[in-house]
């Protein structure tokens, strides 16, 4: 279809070159002024999350494996999807004790894994690279160990969330890391859980993706 | 008026007879805008982002051939499989050979403006595919086999109950109940089924970054992530103007696209796509094709006027906003983009012959204007497209196809009469004599005194009573 | 002119003389709205000049998509204000016409520079009562309660959102009732109520509605369109509420 590429090209080319446009100046300031100091990042992003009825769980660097376990345990889970080749899927191999949900690892590609996962799954587990407060989002990059459904597919997502890692805006979370020079596969930011409110407006959560997501705040 | 006109008037008069249409509307808008207002409470920063978000469109469309090509190298050089669309039967064209080669039985959608623009899903279905919208109120209106009625909220002009009833019917395994908690389950449950099994999933593109190759699409269902990740083949469909220069432009736009669309801060999930699946990686789709349509936008281009109509980031707070929208439904404009932007689209898009009625379908009361998240002049493009519709030439499709010689007529003489002080001073002075003898059941007359009063000439004119009190005239 | 279309209008000293334009439907059917709007000025002690020779900015036409008759008719008036003065117009519609649409109308014609600089010197008579003249009203009325109706171009291309609510707000005996949608469009739109007459009827029945929840026993506007097409409706209806004229309104409160 080159001709029509060609067609589409020179016809737009045509059509500027007879009326050039000046457009404004673009004024990031808007975005680069928007600040929260110390605690105020994560207290935001905890009430903007909160408000699309996302949850949270405070724990620590040495309990956090531990405490998701708990915590599963008490939600009457029956398994956690974890990525075993990530430094945190270790610390789960290994701290995982006896007695509570079974770890499944993401090991196989999706086509042999696809039944299992849209059927008998119940939770799965991911790191992010940090939150944004003026949104209340986790920043999530799906790696070749964390595959991009472990976030979609199970009921309940939970994300580790480091309390450091923190960014005031989408804007500089991306600019600060220099996404431009080169973007992932798949880069996401997540807000919630899954919703809709297509149904006369009302809100309902869990349409396709998860139903409940879980921030697992690190100190 | 060709035959081929879409009556808009005539939809609209049906529409306005249906009070349970009016109420779910009326309600429905009435929220919307009352929580957008919200959104954007701080004057200086809504001020500020507008004018950065405007910028970034009129940046992108200064320099859309070159960002074109940047877009479809990147892409390219990403793995993205790109293809270049005249008309939407080549768009089609395109989609199908796709799913015929990798033999596609069931595809997948999330919610794309551009595939209903290319009337994809029938088109698909006449070749046997079963093509399956996933967003839940695009799958409500596919049950229903009717229209979107809005571009972000597509069954906005049905209630609960009349939502239940559809699935009791459509759905085997449904139970009748209208709670929306169950009914959005139950949706989860078929369609969960639908993307483990689909061969191809279809989305569309909010934006595509020229500077990283790299798709953007907001949703809040995850539905969009389902149709990009999981079927093996993803093909996104996007009109030629969602181009933007730099990956920095993404945030302000799409800050300004959820706050005016649905009055959310963001939207659940920002979806960024830039590859398919790599070496090592376990899921995604193995391949992503990109399909750019044109469809009359390098047209509108041409005009520097009309090409603001590409501004537009189809966040859809202008049918909110819009007080003859919020009266008669989306399903009254048969169009896909309905309201102010539609009305100013679609002429550009189908022709002024089948389109022509749409510039009118507006009050001209600017409320759109007002909240435009990127400043496009809607009602100064409708009264541009209202004047090709009776004036022959070439900038629109269809220019001069309205064109009436006994309005021209009628115009011509008012514009004598007005231009000159004598004939205007005679005619007023005669209709303030006569005026009132004129029966309500004159044409125009009839339409006004339906529901209102006659108007009143006055016994004298204000040129009169001036020239009696004394006012100077120099 | 800000990006966006609405006007926002620099402090200017108040002037010895002004132009009333009186617009062609004020000169039709409103005029003893447009005689009140000049007696308004000239209380306040300004010379209130109103060319003979004026008639209509050509709106009717433009929206219409009639332009070169717009053209025609906007361009008979710009003779007739040669002064340097302000042109104060008792209508938001027409005056954004003037000093918005005019620019654009008149854009590379030989008279586009004269059309410029009268559009430049149109205002709105609320705004220009409020922010030029600073007038303070003693309210002379019985106790009445009203309410307000914003019309569309005033708001949305003059930029008059409080100056006519300010100016009824000084009158001690009236109690204004603001309306649930003040800013919605009353379904005018000039051609559009005969060219679309039942969605127009929707929306002028749904204004008409929230004034009568108001309770109020006038709705006062600043445009006469509006008010044509309100007043109309209710008198339709037969709903003992009275439509009328800002200007109309503020000269029988002050002046007896």
């Amino acid at each position: 279809m080159s001709e029509s590429r060609n067609a589409i090209l020179g016809k737009l080319r045509a059509g500027r070159d007879a009326h050039p446009l000046t457009p404004p100046e673009s004024d990031f300031a808007v975005l680069r002024n928007k600040r929260w100091e110390g605690a105020e990042r994560l207290e935001r992003i905890r009430r903007m999350m909160e408000a699309v009825h996302t949850e949270f769980l405070e724990t620590t660097e040495v309990d956090w494996p531990a405490d998701v376990q708990a915590f599963l345990k008490a939600q009457g889970t029956r398994n956690l999807l974890f990525g075993p080749a990530t430094e945190a899927g270790a610390r789960l191999s290994s701290e995982w004790t006896e007695g509570g949900p079974e770890l499944v690892p993401y090991a196989d590609r999706v086509e042999t894994f696809k039944e299992r996962l849209f059927d008998g799954i119940d939770a799965g587990i991911t790191t992010t690279l940090g939150a944004i407060a003026d949104t209340g989002s986790l920043i999530v990059w799906p790696t070749p160990e964390e595959p991009r459904l472990m976030s979609l597919v199970p009921h309940m997502h939970l994300a580790l969330l480091r309390a450091d890692a923190l960014y005031d805006t989408f804007w500089q979370a991306m600019t600060e890391n220099r996404w431009a020079d080169g973007m992932p596969t798949n880069a996401l930011l997540i807000s919630g859980p899954s919703k809709t409110a297509d149904i006369e407006q009302t809100l309902a959560y869990g349409v396709h993706g998860p139903k409940r997501l879980v921030v697992v705040v690190i100190r | 008026m060709g035959e081929t006109s879409i009556n808009f008037a005539k939809a609209s008069s049906a529409a306005l007879q249906d009070q349970q249409l009016r109420g779910n509307f009326r309600r429905a808008m009435d929220g919307l805008m009352s929580k957008r207002a919200v959104q954007f409470a701080d004057t200086a920063e809504w001020n500020g982002v507008r004018a950065l978000g405007a910028s970034v469109r009129l940046r992108a469309l200064s320099k859309l051939p070159e960002l074109l090509e940047k877009l479809e190298a990147n892409c390219t050089r990403n793995g993205i499989q790109v293809h270049w669309a005249s008309t939407t039967d080549e768009a089609n064209a395109i989609v199908l050979s796709i799913m015929q080669r990798v033999n596609a039985k069931l595809v997948v959608k999330g919610k794309s403006m551009v595939s209903e623009e290319m009337h994809l899903n029938a088109f698909l279905e006449k070749h046997g595919i079963e093509s399956l919208e996933s967003d839940l109120g695009e799958y409500i209106v596919q049950l229903d086999e009717a229209m979107p009625s809005h571009i972000i909220m597509p069954a906005i002009h049905m209630n609960t109950k009349q939502i239940a009833h559809l699935f009791k019917q459509k759905i085997k395994e449904a139970e009748y109940t209208e709670d929306v908690a169950q009914l959005t389950d139950l949706a989860r449950r078929v369609l969960r089924k639908k993307f483990a099994t689909a061969d191809v999933g279809i989305s569309g593109v909010n934006m595509a970054v020229a500077e990283t190759g790299t798709l953007c699409l907001v949703e809040n269902e995850g539905n969009g992530r389902m149709s990009t990740t999981v079927p093996p083949v993803h093909i996104a469909v996007m009109g030629l103007e969602k181009v933007v220069e730099k990956l920095e432009d993404v945030p302000p736009v799409i800050s300004l696209l959820t706050r005016s669309a649905t009055a959310q801060p963001i939207t659940t999930y920002v979806n960024m796509i830039s590859s398919p699946r790599k070496e090592g990686e376990k899921d995604g789709p193995n391949e992503i094709h990109l399909v750019i349509l044109d469809n009359g936008r390098s047209g509108i281009y041409a005009d520097e006027e009309l090409r603001n109509t590409l501004r537009c980031i189809r966040c859809g707070a202008c049918m909110n906003h819009c007080p003859v929208y919020t009266k008669v439904g989306g399903h009254a404009y048969q169009a896909p983009y309905p309201g102010p932007i539609g009305s100013i689209l679609m002429p550009q898009v189908e022709g002024l012959e089948k389109r022509g009625e749409l510039p009118h379908a507006c009050t001209m009361c600017n409320a759109c204007v007002e909240i435009c998240p990127v400043k496009i002049p809607i009602v100064e493009i409708m009264g541009r497209l209202r004047s090709e519709a009776v004036h022959p030439g070439d900038a629109v499709r269809g220019a001069g196809s309205h064109a009436s010689k006994a309005e021209a007529m009628v115009w011509k003489g008012w514009s004598m009469t007005y231009a000159s002080p004598l004939a205007y001073q005679f005619a007023t002075a005669l209709l303030a004599k006569l005026g009132n003898a004129a029966p309500a059941s004159l044409p125009l007359l009839k339409e006004w005194t339906n529901v209102r009063s006659k108007p009143r000439f006055a016994n004298r004119t204000l040129h009169a009573l001036a020239r009696e009190k004394g006012i100077p005239d120099v | 002119m800000s990006h966006d279309g609405t006007m926002s209008r620099p402090d200017i000293e108040r002037p010895e003389s002004v132009y009333f334009f009186g617009t062609c439907l004020v000169d039709l059917f409103y005029p003893e709205a447009g005689m009140a709007g000049m007696e308004l000025l000239k209380q306040q002690g300004v010379r209130v000049v109103f060319p003979q020779g004026q008639s209509c900015c050509g709106q009717p036409a433009y929206n219409s998509g009639y332009r070169e008759e717009a053209l025609k008719v906007a361009r008979a008036q710009l003779d007739y204000f040669p002064g340097d003065w302000p042109i104060v117009v008792p209508s938001g519609s027409c005056a954004g016409m003037m000093s918005k649409h005019w620019p654009d109308l008149f854009k590379g014609e030989p008279d586009e520079a004269r059309a410029r600089q009268v559009a430049s010197r149109v205002w709105e008579l609320t705004q220009f009562l409020v922010q030029v003249l600073k007038v303070k009203f003693e309210d002379q009325g019985p106790p009445v309660k009203i309410t307000w109706h914003a019309s569309c171009h005033a708001q949305r291309e003059m930029g008059v959102t409080d100056e006519p609510k300010a100016l009824l707000r000084q009158l001690a005996n009236v109690e204004l009732v603001e309306l649930q949608r003040e800013k919605e469009c009353c379904g005018f739109g000039g051609t559009f109520a005969v060219r679309h007459p039942e969605i127009s009827a929707a929306m002028v029945g749904d204004k008409v509605a929230d004034i009568e929840n108001t309770g109020a026993k006038a709705v006062v506007s600043g445009d006469c369109g509006c008010l044509m097409n309100i007043s109309g409706a209710l008198e339709g209806g037969k709903k003992p509420v009275r439509g009328v004229h800002i200007a109309q309104f503020l000269k029988e409160r002050t002046h007896g």
